[in-house]
């Protein structure tokens, strides 16, 4: 039933292609399940939601969980597309993955804070409590919190290797298990510092201010990133098994799109086709 | 332990010790209130139809609740109707057929063990055995299944205490007059202990509506209005916590925090309600 | 004939109470299938007392979630339990009738109050209160134990009321009879002998203090460093499960099966107390 209902829907070409992988039709007829990163979900969501103005019919579900955990489910079949946050890893090369976007990391912390640049040894001793206090980074006197993200998390393992060249954050951080739980604490802490994707650490109406550190002297912007100056930033990934059908090959194409990149950009994201590859 | 360890008089030690219970018990009660009216004082403004009625947008930002709102209450519906049956004849079976012996004291060791294991155990659980062994997916099936087992030990502990509450003479009675043991179940024990089994029932409706820990990991946390039990669901208490601690948008979370509370607040009248009418349709 | 047909209702009785009861078998195989690879690889005690834990780098020791977890159910019950007791003292004793009237109701409702609700409440007052007054980074141990002693005091109160209200009444009419005061008839007589009551009520508390996972994970602040005070984060069994699961795949996944089968262990250990506690008092 549900199949036929599909089919009437899917254009010809995609139809095609699906009555060649009719046993997966048992699969294809549950609506297609994105699942992985919260850093890259909020993204996904708004793209699914303009998705299903244009494609009514195609139903999209997002989760959360993980980038991880996303990429699991891609290989279990829970999902038909995972998000990353973070490259796969060798044990999982057996899926394939399409960068969607760019994303920048920002450092940030409260806007009393006088503090508004960090060079990246600093932020290394912040984070391995080489450095606990402000005034030793030109601050106000006053102990340094520092606020991290969960192990696996993709946003986690892209500050580790892109600032921290390795090194452990250290087990005194706080840990928050989202960039919006980080970027709510630094509002409301003094003392916090924290490391967020930038479409989150610029300020919105609705939402306690925070302030975006500059790295080495140069500021997380949009530019920046362009230009080549400020190079904390990671891909963000959808990862699937195999040739998609269906919806899940629509939406995919539909974030890769001139209509989807620019919805990635309004958000604050670095589209992959404005010239900054990795 | 000597009770004139002060040196009051012990009329005196007496008023101490009242007016210090009574401030202690009043203030308890005053942060216990107050956490609900600040809640709900946040929460009711954003109420509307609106806020009812549309699918949460922009993760939850804008838009209304009404994807969780349906998911809560299919995740719930299916955990209680799941759990009801198996749950009432556990406690038929340890109530009215058990002779003590090592079966009986496996099964009611099982029953209070399983009613102490963490939601988060049974969400580990829920994740590992329907979402992953079992295929199920991230969906309400997994969600309501997991809820199941959860609510099992609520149902099958209040069951068996109003079973056991049923005096021995309505028993006796259904057999003197040639009843069977099933014909004196459920012509005499039944009716009586329904009350009490209701209120086991409410209360897992209750236990089911807030958790969060096991659902985020077997319903999932899709916004999407569930269109079957097959399709994910994110509940209003998942809703609500994703909300508040990404901090996605404080007005919508103390709106879906106070829906929340209102819920609970109707089922418990509800609930109330139904049993006053099962207590004088029982007598 | 009759003989048959009164056997069929049991046999469907004992069936369903089988299958409840598998469903503890069923959670324990799986999370110690899932989880004890890992222990063995790392070894037991090595995972049990390993001071580290970074999945990233291989290193899976839980020893301070373990400190963590009791750290904050201890504090959780020093501050819980005899505000809780006091309260049912006050309830059963002291309270006038109206006032029991609408209390009871009341705690009942809060009882079914969301976790996350009190967790959200804890991060907007306790956390910023305890970042002003006391120092630190707000999200602490005292954050937890408070959040989590307000939590668990509708249990404690509930069932300490019942235990208190179910004493015979010559013990306090015998006790007043002897020139004793309210108050030492309450100290000397009815808390005593209702102890196994409250005691079964301390211990059912102090279980779904330590089963409590996203109430706090919002207010603990989660690292994985064993604390040094009252004021530093701490991160407990539970939230180590909730906030990594997602994250989580192959070893580290198992690590937090294995992180399960240690706090299954513990909650066993309390449920064996409590059932061995209730079935004294019932002797």
């Amino acid at each position: 039933m549900a199949c036929k209902r599909r089919l009437r829907f899917i254009r010809a070409a995609t139809a095609a292609a699906f009555a060649l992988c009719l046993p997966s039709c048992a699969k294809a007829e549950k609506s297609v399940v994105v699942a992985g990163s919260t850093s890259v979900q909020p993204y996904v969501e708004i793209l699914a939601e303009e998705f299903s103005r244009l494609y009514p019919e195609g139903a999209i579900d997002i989760q959360g969980g993980g980038s991880s955990a996303g990429i699991t489910a891609v290989e279990s079949g829970a999902a038909g597309i995972g998000m990353s946050s973070r490259e796969l890893s060798e044990k999982e090369s057996g899926l394939q993955s399409i960068v969607i976007a760019k994303d920048a990391l920002a450092l940030i912390v409260h806007p009393n804070n006088p503090v508004n640049n960090l060079t990246g040894a600093q932020v290394r001793d912040i984070y391995t409590r080489k450095i606990t206090d402000w005034s030793e980074v030109g601050g106000a006197k006053g102990k340094i919190h520092v606020i991290s993200r969960e192990e696996g998390s993709g946003t986690r393992a892209a500050f580790e290797e892109l600032v921290m060249n390795g090194e452990a954050v250290t087990a005194r951080a706080i840990i928050q298990n989202s960039n919006g739980a980080v970027r709510q604490l630094v509002s409301d802490d003094p003392g916090a510092v924290g490391f967020v994707s930038l479409g989150l650490a610029e300020n919105q109406t609705g939402l306690k201010p925070v302030k975006a550190l500059s790295l080495d002297g140069v500021p997380p912007t949009r530019e920046s990133v362009l230009n080549g100056e400020y190079t904390l930033y990671r891909p963000f990934l959808l990862v699937t098994d195999g040739e998609l059908t269906g919806t899940a090959a629509l939406f995919v194409e539909f974030a890769l799109s001139e209509a989807g990149q620019r919805i990635l950009t309004e958000e604050g994201l670095i589209s992959y086709y404005s010239g900054v590859r990795g | 332990m000597k009770s004139t360890r002060l040196s009051l008089s012990p009329r005196a030690a007496e008023r101490v010790i009242k007016v210090f219970v009574w401030a202690v018990a009043l203030s308890i009660m005053a942060v216990l209130v107050s956490i609900v009216v600040f809640i709900l004082y946040k929460g009711l403004p954003v109420i509307n139809a609106g806020f009812l009625t549309e699918i949460p947008r922009r993760m939850g930002r804008e838009g209304g609740i009404a994807s969780p709102i349906v998911g809560t209450l299919l995740v719930t519906a299916l955990a209680v109707l799941l759990a009801t049956p198996f749950g009432m004849g556990t406690a038929f079976y340890l109530a009215e057929y058990t002779r003590d012996g090592a079966v009986t004291r496996i099964i009611r060791f099982s029953a209070e063990s399983l009613a102490g294991i963490p939601s988060i155990v049974y969400g580990l659980f829920g994740f590992i055995f329907f979402v992953m062994y079992l295929n199920l997916g991230w969906s309400v099936l997994s969600g309501g299944l997991t809820l199941a087992v959860m609510i099992l030990p609520t149902i099958i502990r209040t069951s068996e205490e109003a079973v056991r509450s049923v005096p021995t003479i309505y028993r006796e009675v259904s057999f003197s007059l040639g009843g069977t043991k099933w014909q004196t179940i459920r012509g005499a024990v039944f009716p009586s202990a329904v009350r009490g089994i209701a209120n086991g029932i409410i209360l897992s409706i209750g236990r089911s509506v807030a958790e969060t820990a096991a659902v985020v990991l077997t319903a999932g946390s899709a916004l999407r209005m569930p269109d079957g039990v097959f399709a994910p669901a994110r509940t209003m208490a998942v809703h609500f916590y994703i909300l508040a601690s990404e901090g996605i948008s404080m007005d919508n979370a103390y709106g879906t925090a106070a829906v929340l509370i209102i819920l609970i607040f109707l089922i418990n009248i509800a609930a109330n309600m139904l049993i006053d009418r099962l207590a004088t349709k029982g007598r | 004939m009759r003989k048959l047909k009164g056997d069929l209702p049991e046999r469907l009785f004992f069936a369903l109470a089988l299958s409840s009861i598998s469903a503890l078998a069923l959670i324990t195989a799986f999370i110690f299938i899932k989880g004890a690879p890992l222990i063995a690889k790392v070894g037991l005690f090595d995972f049990i007392f390993g001071m580290d834990w970074a999945p990233g780098q291989g290193k899976y020791g839980v020893f301070p979630m373990i400190i963590g977890s009791v750290s904050v159910t201890a504090g959780a019950a020093v501050i819980g339990v005899p505000a809780g007791i006091c309260c049912s003292v006050f309830l059963t004793e002291f309270a006038p009738v109206k006032m029991r009237n609408i209390f009871r109701p009341a705690i009942q409702l809060l009882a079914g109050i969301p976790s996350v609700v009190y967790g959200f409440w804890g991060l907007l007052f306790v956390v910023p209160a305890i970042r002003a007054y006391l120092g630190g980074p707000g999200l602490s141990i005292l954050a937890g134990s408070v959040i989590l002693a307000i939590m668990i005091l509708p249990t404690v109160i509930s069932i300490s009321e019942v235990s208190l209200l179910a004493l015979p009444r010559q013990y306090k009419e015998g006790a007043l009879a002897l020139g004793m005061t309210h108050w030492q008839a309450i100290r000397s007589v009815q808390l005593p002998a209702a102890k196994s009551g409250i005691v079964a009520a301390v211990i059912l508390g102090i279980g779904r203090a330590v089963g409590e996972t996203m109430a706090v994970i919002m207010v603990l602040g989660n690292s994985v460093a064993v604390p040094s005070s009252l004021l530093d984060p701490v991160r407990t069994l539970t939230t180590n499960i909730g906030i990594e699961m997602g994250y989580a795949s192959e070893e580290h996944r198992q690590a937090l099966f294995a992180t399960g089968i240690v706090l299954f262990v513990i909650i066993m250990a309390l449920n064996i107390s409590a059932q061995y506690v209730v079935r004294r008092k019932t002797k």
